[in-house]
């Protein structure tokens, strides 16, 4: 699967209409057909399309992803560096739109059509339906232009020091290292993007949510817990909840790795120095090794999300197991 | 006797978007301590938004309007919340339909039998555990240490409402509610239901209220009945008395439209005609007049009361309330049936027909299993006869309908249709013989596509096999079935179960076919639906000289209908015999077993014990052993096929060993 992709984007990339030695190399020293074919010939672009695409699949083999013509760095380098802030902030914002979502959509289905499921349904339609770059700019302008509330762009202070740390989650470093004024600056700077990415997520998980609640309070076995007397709160809990998170963990997992891998606008515009801005760098440089790269993660973890969202199906829903 | 429960005028009101519908509309009637009550009636006729009304489990749009529902002399509908949950599932249990969506899929039985003991403080988790074990044995589940930890989609039906009734019975409630228990089962899981809840009542002074549409479930269980019709209750009594001598011309048809095996066949089944009435516009007057025979002038103005005409019996009818009686049905016997000249060739011949399933494989290396679905059939079908053939599920009938009509190939075995082998039949060929061999199915709502309007269903399969003029044949085939030919322009979804079922029929019959297969056709439709389509089977047979391969589980129904019977068990034939005979001496044990299973008035049962075999692998020997009452060493082989007289073939080494209880 992760192979197919990589031909496919590999295919594409090679007839977009552009060439990476204008965009490398300048107007200047463009124009000299000798430095244009030394420069060919380096990166390997006079080669025939197929033995380049030999030529990735041979590097591939030995954990080599090639080298990014625009950073001059190996393009696993370039990903291991960029990946952890990518993570923590994926996570951060799954964990709030898991956090409000489904909670919110249990309450929106048991008091249907009241003030908290007009609320829900509010909600979810301005998460899902707000542009990511309109809502960025206003909560940018809102919280960090006008009052102030919460920093600018980028992942710490412009003037801090990257925390030393094992993981390259700066939350868990800063917290490791004990220093608590390092933990702090980090969450402020995660809270505003965070809430955006979250935004079309948590629109989702509510009304998946809801929807799959109330088609579970509907069932006939939540019927038959009421007949047996027992509180509501426990034939929620016990009988509808479980039977309902089945589709939310389906959605959730896609939303997941949609998240870690579909940040772009967002990382762009607070300056995240993630994988969402090393990818849009890349394809306005038409760094062909680095999309490749990319491509291969992004499918790479399209699969193991849904590979854990099928074994977790096991867990919820006995029918599924053999 | 003190009334355990006593509902006085109940009215329970759906807020539907087209205007109020009074779905339970001044309902009263009493349960004493101890005592069965059944209420039977149609569908829509209010029968469990009653039930649901007295344990307060519906929820909006519906609401409950008016009346009171006392339990033990409290009202329930004054009940707090918290008091509610205190006093279902404790003192008044409510058991379901349908037992697949009824238990939790996602949980295991035990904490599904034991939680709402430990719910009501009546005991502690561990004791609760070992009580609910004890309650799953008492029901009679198989190694029930072993179900306790199963999920419910690893159990058969007939086990799962063994499951539901444990759960009504955890906390020994004073009242049982049962809404169609053991509609969704086999005649023998059913009789061992129905025995199971006949103990009940019998040891534990459980009251049972039991809603049925089937006259004969509640005639097996029920000391007293209620009918109801359009959200009322019609008519009330001692249900042998009612059964034997009712006096609403509702209860009558309903008594009469049920193909019974003690009385003699008739020519068509008693029905009534036309619809219950809408609920948006009840007539002024009875609510049954539109369809009743025996309506006068004051029917049509006013609204009857429940009159009691007798000690314990009340009816809602102008005419007799008098205490005047109803005829009985008066119809033409049945003509015998025609019987296979010699000489002729049968339309329809199988023999030693063999089908395999594998299933998936468990892993890569096993050896796939197999589902012997028909182990070794042969059967003959003459010019205009129908052949009913009798099983409970899973024995392997709607395979061998789909071998007849080559929608599966068999895997041994010749079938002959029209003098041509048709076993191994492909492409070209196979379309070519679909126009003479057609097929009616059980699910009307499955059978016909929700898109397309029921012109185009008809002219379908005249279009494929390229008939001249569908849009005259598709008004002739509605006609024909009883349906309004304008119709055609509209799309299933607007007809009811009955209605369908005669679409499908009209399908089958659009090519002018020599067989129809029809597999379960009534068994999905009210009693007085049923009557209808099979009036109208019955009457397309004699008129069209039309054979069937009639298959079905009710054996009453075959016995309308049929001129032979083969009775099928674990993909065999074990009986095959002229109707009448085989319902009067029926030869092989499990015939036996099975009309005696079948719940009417007064009669004795035979009750199986645990369940048909896996077809995944075959009994050695007799398939049936296991389950027979008067099995004996020698059934471990190989059972003999004998004919005992002229046409009448039984599978057994012992055939009249078991004979029916009187």
């Amino acid at each position: 699967m992760a192979l197919f992709a990589s031909l496919v984007v590999f295919l594409i990339s090679n007839f977009v209409p552009g060439d990476p030695v204008l965009a490398q190399l300048g107007d200047i020293l463009a124009s000299d057909p000798v430095v244009v074919a030394q420069w060919r010939a380096k990166w390997g672009l006079d080669l025939p399309l197929w033995e380049r695409y030999g030529i990735f699949l041979r590097g591939l083999l030995h954990g080599d992803l090639g080298q990014s013509i625009a950073t001059r760095r190996p393009v696993l380098e370039d990903i291991v560096q960029f990946a952890p802030a990518t993570v923590e902030l994926a996570t951060i914002s799954f964990v709030m739109a898991l956090a409000l979502g489904i909670p919110l959509g249990i309450a929106a289905a048991i008091w249907r059509d009241s003030w908290i499921d007009a609320l829900a349904r509010v909600l979810s339609l301005v998460g899902v339906s707000a542009p990511t770059f309109w809502l960025a700019f206003i909560m940018l302008a809102i919280f960090y232009g006008w009052l102030g509330w919460a920093p600018g762009p980028g992942r710490l202070d412009p003037i801090a020091f990257p925390p030393e740390g094992p993981s390259g989650f700066f939350l868990f470093d800063t917290a490791w290292a004990g220093d608590w004024e390092g933990f702090a600056d980090t969450l402020a700077h995660l809270i505003l993007p965070a809430i955006v990415l979250a935004a079309a997520t948590l629109g989702l998980i509510t009304r998946t949510t809801r929807a799959a609640m109330l088609d579970c309070l509907q069932q006939d076995y939540v019927r038959v817990a009421r007949a047996k007397g027992l509180r509501e709160r426990v034939v929620i809990l016990r009988h509808a909840l479980r039977n309902a998170l089945v589709p939310v963990v389906t959605l959730g997992g896609l939303a997941y790795a949609n998240l870690l891998t579909g940040a772009v606008m967002t990382e762009t515009i607070f300056a995240w120095p993630g994988l969402g801005r090393y990818t849009f760098r890349s394809a306005a440089a038409l760094d062909f090794p680095a999309i490749m790269g990319i491509t291969l993660v992004v499918s790479a973890t399209y699969l193991l999300v849904n590979l854990l969202v099928d074994l977790s199906y096991a867990v919820l829903d006995p029918r599924v197991r053999r | 006797m003190t009334a355990i429960l006593d509902i006085r005028d109940l009215v329970t009101v759906f807020h539907t978007d087209r205007g109020p519908v009074r779905a339970v509309d001044g309902v009263s009637f009493t349960i004493a301590r101890g005592e069965t009550l059944g209420i039977v009636g149609e569908s829509g006729s209010g029968k469990s938004v009653t039930a649901q009304s007295i344990m307060r489990l519906l929820e909006p749009p519906a609401r409950i309007e008016a009346g009171q529902v006392l339990f033990e002399g409290r009202d329930v509908l004054a009940m707090s919340q918290s008091e509610l949950a205190d006093w279902r599932g404790a003192s008044a249990a409510m058991v379901f339909q349908d037992s697949l969506t009824g238990l939790n899929p996602v949980l295991r039985i035990l904490p599904q039998v034991s939680e709402h003991v430990v719910a009501h403080g009546r005991m502690a988790p561990p004791a609760a555990r070992r009580h609910g074990i004890d309650l799953l044995r008492r029901m009679g589940v198989a190694s029930p240490e072993r179900a306790a930890a199963a999920f419910p989609h690893q159990f058969s039906g007939g086990m799962r409402q063994r499951v539901m009734l444990a759960i009504g019975m955890a906390n020994e409630p004073s009242l049982l509610i049962a809404d169609e228990p053991t509609t969704a089962l086999d005649v023998t899981i059913q009789a061992q239901i129905l025995d199971l809840m006949a103990g009940l009542n019998e040891k534990f002074g459980t009251a049972i209220m039991l809603i049925s549409h089937d006259l004969g479930v509640i005639g097996s269980l029920c000391r007293r009945i209620a009918v109801m019709y359009a959200g009322e209750v019609v008519e009330t009594g001692p249900t042998a008395e009612v059964l034997a001598d009712p006096r609403h011309p509702y209860a009558w048809a309903l008594a009469h439209a049920v193909p019974r095996l003690d009385t003699p066949v008739t020519a068509r089944l008693p029905s009534i005609e036309g619809m219950p009435p809408d609920p948006l516009a009840m007539p002024r007057g009875c609510r049954f007049a539109p369809r009743c025979a025996h309506r006068i002038a004051r029917c049509d103005a006013e609204h009857p009361p429940l009159t009691e005409i007798a000690p314990g019996r009340s009816v809602r009818c102008w005419v007799t309330m008098d205490g005047r009686q109803l005829p009985p049905p008066s119809l033409p016997a049945a003509a015998a049936p025609p019987r296979a000249t010699e000489a002729e060739a049968p339309l329809l011949e199988a023999s030693d027909l063999i089908k395999h399933f594998p299933l998936p494989r468990k892993s890569l290396f096993a050896k796939p299993e197999l589902v012997h679905a028909v182990n070794g059939v042969s059967l003959q079908v003459a010019r205009g006869e129908s052949l009913g053939i009798v099983g409970e599920s899973g024995c392997g009938t709607s395979t061998l309908a789909r071998l007849i009509t080559r929608l599966h190939a068999p895997n041994a075995g010749n079938i002959r249709f029209q003098g041509q082998d048709i076993t191994a039949l492909g492409g070209e060929a196979l379309r070519a013989l679909r126009p003479r061999l057609q097929m009616v199915f059980q699910d009307p709502f499955a059978s016909l596509n929700p898109r397309m309007r029921v012109g185009q269903i008809l002219a379908e399969p005249l279009r494929v096999h390229g008939h001249a003029a569908p849009e005259e044949r598709v008004a002739a085939l509605l006609d024909m079935v009883g349906l309004n030919p304008a119709w055609a322009a509209r799309f299933p979804h607007e007809f009811s179960g009955g209605q369908r079922q005669r679409i499908s029929i009209a399908r089958a019959l659009a090519l002018d076919p020599a067989l129809i297969v029809a597999d379960e056709p009534v068994s999905a439709l009210d009693v007085n639906v049923q009557a209808q389509v099979l009036n109208l089977m019955l009457e397309l047979r004699a008129r069209l000289g039309l054979a069937f391969l009639f298959i079905a589980h009710d054996l009453a129904v075959v016995r309308a209908f049929c001129d032979r019977v083969a009775v099928m068990y674990l993909g065999r034939f074990v009986e095959e015999a002229p109707a009448a005979e085989l319902f009067a001496t029926p030869a092989h044990p499990y015939t036996v077993a099975l009309l005696s299973a079948v719940p009417e008035p007064g009669q004795r049962r035979i009750v199986l014990g645990g369940e048909p075999p896996s077809s995944l692998r075959l009994p050695q020997g007799c398939a049936f052993r296991a389950r027979c009452p008067v099995a004996r060493p020698i059934c471990a082989e190989p059972p003999p096929l004998v004919e005992i007289a002229p046409g009448r073939r039984v599978l057994c080494h012992a055939p009249g060993s078991l004979q029916k209880p009187r």
